[in-house]
């Protein structure tokens, strides 16, 4: 009885210290990318940082404008978003509602596999297969474009979205979903009315967690959509070429002096897109809460 | 009660500051001393560009004498400059000279950086092999690669739009571009970055209106080399002519030591220089220095 006891006692304090590092090591992160980023400053004026339009780090004077990278992840992001959001929901409804559930044996491993692939390997066929492909049927300069990164991150995030939002589907209560149908909803209405309003809340973690999969990614988008850091005009920014910010953090960080202007710009470009990060999981949350709350009156 | 608990924790703690402090120690100790005062290992860290050669170099070296070990680590060109500076390594490779800056950095640190040129690399453009322009002038380049000249029917081409592409500014031949043909004007700010070589290769190959440029030991028969003339003629990027001197686009590939190169490092040094050494710098794809 006392063995136990202790043993408990030895796993709790074991499990508390693991989470105790995560916490640590999250301060620490933070701390030393807010401190790095903030060196910037010293030489360089906040404001042209944020308002900045070209983004030169090399020529001198160095530009470091945040605008082209801020936007260029944010039109990428928004496109994976538009594509694969009412996919992935569509996917979602066949899988737990529709589908036969042989079919749906069939597919969800497929859609685990989808998500088990690394990113370099996407972006390996993005370069070689979508690019041409968008250059061709589109009759574009160049395949490398916004839409490109677009299309992989958006089967990128696929399947997050879908067994996020398949699990949110399968706990709504099937007393609900047979409550609708005695009242002699049809099937279509009953998943349209009374399925997805309830299942919301997971629906819009899944979002989240794509859009955070989306802005977050680095290797695919860095090979796909050529990286030019310009501002992007609304829609048609998206046939251009366009720079991300995780892109650009990858591709100068290899050789940029430590302790230079241009090391620090990386760091403060990683605050921003970290700032970014922790607003969006701040909003998953708070969406979870709101709907929780609903569904317990 | 308590006992086994806390034992844990201190496992633990002992574990974790073990993890952190190790983490913390790396690259300290790089200059290993043999018994006899020689170094009997050295550490050399730096440009992905000199890399291969640098790696191929050190694995025959190592098989003639197997007590000694060179190990090598890429980054780029900064990385190994800024562990020379902090006096880290006992090599810093770079495929580009140590800027005004940073030989100051170094001597501040009480660092004396000595240049050592091991290789040649030449620098091809590459066009994909539709393309019917086979050569073009520096100026016609710069004008290409500033954003002056935008179209391929301005220098003999088709009509179509030229897709630029470029190199990321962390490589060393982005900069050794940028230097010796648009004479450091920037890049136009449409102009492609792809994050390798192999990314151009492979986008040259697929896409007739893209130009670009790679290290001549990454030519294949998917992209095609253009003759570059500086003012002397076109010339191809051939061995022959690189070697000559006659090929404008080839740029020094360095090996930078504090001080000039004592024990392993100057036997290592003198190994690439060597008969065996310099018929692996060719067999690498770049050229004897």
């Amino acid at each position: 009885m006392l063995d136990r006891k202790r043993k408990e006692k030895a796993i709790e304090s074991t499990l508390l210290m693991v989470s105790g590092v995560t916490v640590v090591a999250l301060f620490l992160l933070c701390f030393f990318l807010f401190r790095e980023g903030y060196l910037l400053f010293g030489d360089y004026s906040p404001i042209s940082f944020i308002t900045g339009s070209s983004w030169y780090p090399s020529s001198s004077p160095a530009k470091f404008g945040l605008l082209p990278l801020l936007t260029g992840s944010l039109i990428v992001t928004a496109g994976a978003i538009i594509l694969s959001v009412p996919l992935g929901i569509a996917a979602a409804v066949y899988i737990s509602e529709l589908a036969d559930p042989k079919v749906a044996q069939i597919i969800k491993p497929f859609v685990e596999i989808l998500a088990g692939i690394p990113s370099v390997v996407y972006g390996f066929f993005g370069l070689v297969i979508v690019v041409p492909l968008l250059q061709d049927l589109l009759d574009l300069p160049t395949g490398q474009t916004a839409l490109a990164g677009s299309i992989m991150l958006g089967m990128m995030a696929l399947p997050t979205i879908i067994s996020v939002s398949e699990d949110a589907i399968n706990s709504v209560p099937t007393a609900l979903k047979e409550g609708s149908l005695a009242l002699g909803s049809t099937k279509w209405q009953t998943i349209y009315r009374v399925v997805l309003p309830a299942a919301l809340s997971g629906i819009s973690a899944a979002v989240m967690l794509g859009i955070g999969r989306a802005i977050g990614e680095t290797m695919t988008v860095m090979m796909v959509t050529g990286n030019t850091a310009i501002i992007p005009g609304v829609p048609e920014g998206l046939f251009d070429p366009v720079r991300t910010m995780t892109a650009t953090i990858a591709l100068e960080m290899g050789e940029v002096p430590q302790g230079s202007d241009h090391f620090h710009a990386l760091f403060a470009v990683g605050s921003v897109l970290f700032i970014i990060t922790f607003i969006i999981n701040l909003i998953a949350d708070s969406v979870k809460k709101k709907y929780r709350l609903k569904e317990a009156v | 009660m308590f006992k086994k608990s806390m034992s844990y924790m201190i496992t633990l703690l002992l574990v974790t500051s073990l993890a952190l402090f190790g983490a913390g120690c790396v690259g300290n100790d790089a200059a290993d001393s043999g018994s006899d005062g020689e170094m009997q290992s050295i550490q050399i860290k730096g440009s992905d560009t000199v890399l291969p050669l640098a790696q191929a170099e050190a694995e025959i070296f190592m098989m003639e004498y197997p007590d000694k070990t060179v190990s090598i680590i890429g980054g780029g060109s900064g990385v190994g400059i800024a562990a020379l500076i902090d006096d880290e390594v006992d090599i810093a490779m770079a495929s580009r000279a140590m800027k005004e800056a940073e030989i100051e950095n170094a001597q501040a640190n009480g660092v004396d950086p000595i240049q050592l040129t091991i290789a040649w690399d030449g620098i091809s453009v590459v066009v994909n092999p539709e393309n019917p322009v086979s050569a073009l002038t520096y100026e016609q380049l710069e004008a290409i690669y500033v954003g002056d000249i935008s179209n391929w029917n301005e220098v003999g081409g088709e009509d179509r739009e030229i897709v630029v592409l470029s190199r990321d500014s962390s490589s060393g031949t982005y900069e050794y571009f940028k230097e010796e043909v648009m004479e450091g004007n920037e890049y136009r700010a449409d102009a492609l970055i792809n994050p390798s070589t192999g990314a151009i290769i492979q986008t040259v190959s697929q896409n007739p209106n893209a130009i670009g440029y790679v290290g001549v030991a990454y030519l294949d028969r998917t992209t095609k080399p253009l003759a570059v003339d500086k003012g002397d003629g076109a010339e191809e990027p051939t061995s022959e002519n690189i070697l000559a001197g006659t090929y404008p686009l080839a740029r020094p590939l360095y090996f930078y030591t504090d001080g000039e190169p004592t024990g392993l490092a100057l036997e290592f040094v003198e190994f690439i220089s060597s008969e065996t050494g310099e018929a692996m710098v060719f067999e690498v794809g770049y050229f004897p220095a």
